[in-house]
């Protein structure tokens, strides 16, 4: 076949790269070679327009075992245990195949994880889809959330917690970003580089198939109206094959059998030994016609570039094929050796003995394109909202609407269907602001919680940045954890354009700051570009996830009130800010104005503060204010508990809406027994914290003096309609 | 007591149930499908999980693997066996316990605390726990929907082989206490001579009040009493 500029754009690559590819091989490459450059390019791969920004995320600390480059990040969490995680986007095959997106989103991230030697413990997703209103929203809504909860419930990792958002940005490009976290041994970590000449390569897992062919290249380019026909390049799910490789693997690596290990994910047999040799700067070979095939008579190319599930790449310690052969054969699961480590730099590919294809590991990764592509700062509007001007309605009224809305519903209808308890270690589930998983056997346990704030984000890149990251780290806090690292999942639209460039750059720095500042390195990650349809980008979504960890876990903090005639403190300032709020956009669908801000060195105090009284064992429920203000969240302590709370009106504060519904930052809400007030108060005072005593629980009621009173079970039913309605 | 938990490629739940008895002080192995020979035990478990992929319908490969024929043959002479979930599922396949688990009604899988009230405490597996008693037990099945023709139904009712019932929280059972649609909201099943146990909702994960609740745990000492 002769490769015209056709064929060239046909595999996403522009014809500058093309130039490129020529003068690295000295020639032109034959098509399986322009595949495999197609595949080790594109964007998702080779992280060619983020490399450069994504380098100032500060990666290293004390707790950092390993960060980002490798499968997953690794931290560690004492006693020679460590947690490994890592979240993936699956976006476009979702909106293409929403079951099979998502459930292969879930299979994927949980490789990464136990690639390097851990046992998975916990799932966690960020889901967005577009307007409930929008024709394919509850389709895609149906399928995703079936796929995620498919594929885990049937290997048996709980799916512990996540978020779940509607907005029109999302129309025609949803986002399903998957996190896995696992356990290991710190000690008995796997890496992917290679190591030593003349190593077997062995394949392992489910054999290779058509499915999935470039489905890397799809991912990095934007949908139009003929995205229906990029259905083939959906892969497939088996999550009981899964289930078997993952079981093989941790048995295998019980001892020193493996010298390096990688998962075949995005550019499935391509990326993952391209990889293993870039990282162990060697060469390796590999014979085609030893591939386990699911169907006849498949090239070289569909071998190369097929995206089939389930597999994995190892090289082996010499003389440890027989012991290796054995456990996979009990466990059901190919295994072929099908090349050898080289001294060559070069990726080899033979079939039948007759070379296919012969390309140096150097042009496919170091010297793959890196851009550094035109972006422009996003000015901060100075637009105010007058509330004056906008109808008048009751705050009730308002509370009611939020309470019932998409976005703030109770996600029951989707958590009910992810087996959240297998394993048997989950203390807290779904619903809190972080679920809380214990270490298998251990008194320690850790939390976790994924968090996004796209609105924030939009309005102002930096400020958004540094606001998800606090919101992450209050999440944890909130059920007592110290909060030790994060990934992130960055989605975004096309980074061609100078402006969402822009918004990635910009993010960026404000999840670097906040990070820094709080001691919270990045250690590991995915960008998402090229999310959008027709020139019509997304909002920028990054998505964050976060590790805490519970040195000694006794029993579970939640957010639910628990006891009658509590007083309810809330610690850190309120302004009444009320741009960007939930308030806003439910009530009045404005999405104008600043998103709040954050001080930093007030939230570090809050937090570290909030700890130290939960670690005192002085306070009976916690939740931090987010999205809906004060309101939302008393609301939210109330309904499911028997107690609710009765507030005073501030005494000094011009306006109510502002007071209530207004989204200041690093705040939450305690609830303090009456015993325990002076040694709370005690430790704020030590600590200069800034705190109001707002008023105090209550027997059935849910009441702000002289303005509203409901019954919260009146409150948990207007809060759990809407997906049993849609 | 001995015991001995069945792993099934696509079991997951093999482990909780191994912590649970070996927390209730039983003497427990792990057992391979691919085995021909089961260790001494007097009591036999099938585990929850999706034994090999759940393909071609819940449990039906697993009734008819190599080892199903030693726990047939040792029920058969009387072996304790307790099927959860998709055990319960195998248990159904191979005949030991009469009936079927459809699809659950509303076609979505379930993982919820669930109200199961005692039916029969005069057993091996449930003399520990009060008539009538009201337990809080994890569900997650997709196909737990119990069903069975109106002969068998009528012999599970006159010879008092219903374990569990799911109710609500004060023990009504009905309609809106019936998670999956199954008959009589029948949660759990025995066989004529009550040696068989076969149970959607999951004991093992209820023996720790760190994470859930200890209603599971009578079940266990039940078996040991």
């Amino acid at each position: 076949m002769k490769i015209t500029n056709q064929v060239v754009e046909k595999h996403g690559l522009k014809i500058e790269e093309y130039s490129s590819i020529k003068k690295l091989l000295k020639r032109e490459p034959n098509l399986l070679e322009l595949g495999i450059f197609s595949a080790m390019w594109n964007e998702h791969c080779s992280y060619k327009s983020s490399r450069k920004h994504l380098k100032n995320l500060p990666t290293k600390g004390k707790q950092v075992i390993q960060g980002p480059g490798e499968n997953a990040g690794v931290v560690d969490i004492g006693d020679n245990d460590a947690i490994v995680f890592k979240i993936e986007s699956h976006n476009h095959p979702s909106y293409i195949e929403p079951y099979q997106g998502a459930a292969t989103g879930v299979g994927g991230i949980l490789r990464d994880v136990f690639t390097m030697g851990a046992r998975p413990i916990a799932l966690l997703n960020s889901i967005h889809f577009g307007s409930p209103n929008h024709f394919k929203t509850k389709s895609l809504l149906n399928g995703v959330v079936s796929g995620i909860g498919g594929y885990g419930n049937c290997i048996g990792i709980p799916t512990v917690a996540g978020e779940t958002k509607f907005n029109s940005t999302y129309n025609e490009n949803i986002l399903v970003n998957a996190m896995a976290v696992g356990h290991a041994k710190k000690d008995k970590i796997f890496y992917s580089k290679a190591k030593g000449l003349n190593k077997s390569v062995v394949y392992v897992g489910s054999k290779t198939g058509r499915d999935g062919i470039h489905g890397a290249s799809m991912a990095s380019a934007e949908f139009d109206e003929n995205s229906e026909e990029k259905k083939p390049t959906v892969q497939v799910g088996d999550p009981f094959t899964e289930k078997l490789l993952m079981e093989a693997c941790l048995e295998l690596m019980k001892d020193n059998s493996i010298i390096s290990i990688q998962d075949m994910g995005a550019a499935g047999l391509t990326s993952s030994s391209v990889e293993m040799a870039s990282k162990g700067e060697l060469g390796i070979e590999i014979h085609l016609d030893k591939v386990p095939c699911r169907e006849e008579n498949m090239t070289p190319y569909e071998m190369m570039l097929s995206e089939s599930q389930e597999r994995m790449l190892i090289i082996l310690e010499d003389g440890k094929e027989k012991h290796a052969r054995e456990i996979f054969k009990k466990w059901d699961l190919d295994f072929v050796v099908i090349g050898k480590t080289t001294d060559s730099n070069k990726l080899v590919l033979k079939y039948n003995n007759i070379i296919k294809g012969e390309i140096p590991i150097s042009a496919l990764a170091s010297k793959a394109p890196i851009y550094d592509r035109k972006w422009v700062r996003k000015k901060l509007t100075k637009s105010k909202v007058d509330l004056k001007k906008l109808k008048k309605i009751k705050i009730e009224e308002a509370l009611v609407k939020i309470l019932s809305s998409a976005n703030h519903s109770n996600k029951r209808w989707i958590t009910s269907q992810y087996d959240q308890m297998v394993m048997c270690d989950t203390a807290q589930k779904s619903g809190s602001d972080a679920a809380i998983i214990r270490i298998h056997g251990k008194e320690k346990a850790i939390a976790v919680s994924v968090d996004s704030s796209a609105n924030y984000c939009k309005a102002h890149p930096i400020s958004g940045g540094k606001q998800i990251v606090c919101e992450n780290w209050r999440n944890l806090i909130s059920v007592g954890a110290k909060p030790i690292a994060i990934t992130n999942c960055l989605n975004f639209g096309n980074p061609e354009n100078p402006e969402v460039m822009g918004e990635f750059a910009e993010c960026l720095i404000g999840i670097k700051e906040s990070c820094e500042f709080l001691n919270y390195p990045v250690v590991s990650g995915n960008v998402s570009f090229y999310n959008g349809t027709n020139r019509k980008n997304i909002s920028p979504t990054p998505v964050i996830g976060g590790i805490g960890l519970i040195t000694k876990f006794k029993k579970p903090i939640n957010h639910q009130f628990k006891k009658n005639n509590s007083t309810i403190l809330l610690i850190g300032k309120t302004f009444g800010h009320l741009e960007q709020s939930s308030f806003l956009e439910e009530i009045y669908s404005i999405s104008d104005g600043q998103p709040p801000e954050i001080n930093l060195v007030n939230e570090k105090n809050n937090g570290e503060s909030i700890l130290e009284i939960i670690k005192n064992n002085l306070v009976s429920s916690v939740h931090d204010v987010s999205s809906g203000g004060l309101i939302v969240t008393l609301a939210e302590m109330s309904m499911g508990s028997n107690y609710g709370a009765k507030i005073i009106k501030p005494k000094k504060l011009t306006n109510l809406f502002n007071y209530f519904f207004g989204e200041d930052q690093s705040r939450y809400i305690l609830e303090i027994e009456k015993g325990n007030l002076e040694k709370v108060e005690k430790i704020l005072k030590n600590n200069n914290i800034f705190y109001e005593n707002i008023g105090s629980t209550q027997k059935d009621y849910f009441e702000i003096q002289g303005e509203l009173k409901i019954n919260i079970n009146a409150l948990y039913k207007i809060n759990n309609q809407w997906y049993n309605n849609y | 007591m001995n015991s001995s938990v069945i792993v099934f490629p696509g079991s997951n739940c093999d482990r909780d149930i191994a912590v649970a008895l070996e927390k209730m002080q039983f003497k427990n192995q792990m057992v391979w499908h691919k085995e021909t020979k089961l260790p001494k035990s007097d009591l036999i478990v099938i585990p929850g999980g999706f034994s090999y992929g759940d393909y071609l319908r819940s449990g039906a490969i697993a009734g008819k693997s190599l080892i199903i024929n030693e726990v047939i043959k040792s029920a058969n002479d009387g072996c304790l066996v307790l099927g959860i979930c998709n055990g319960f599922q195998i248990l159904t396949e191979t005949g030991l316990l009469k009936g079927v688990l459809l699809r659950n009604k509303k076609l979505k899988f379930i993982n919820e605390d669930v109200n199961i009230k005692v039916i029969n405490n005069d057993t091996k597996f449930s003399n520990k726990y009060k008539k009538n008693q009201v337990l809080k037990i994890n569900i997650a099945h997709n196909e737990g929907n119990y069903f069975t023709n109106s002969d068998h139904l009528k012999e599970l009712n006159n010879e008092n082989l219903i374990a569990f019932k799911y109710c609500n929280e004060s023990g009504d059972i009905n309609q809106s206490s019936n998670p999956n649609g199954s008959l009589e909201n029948i949660a759990g099943i025995f066989n004529s001579k009550k040696n068989i146990l076969g149970m959607m909702p999951h004991p093992e994960r209820m023996v720790d009040n760190l994470i859930s609740n200890t209603d599971g745990v009578n079940l266990f000492s039940s078996l040991l009493n």
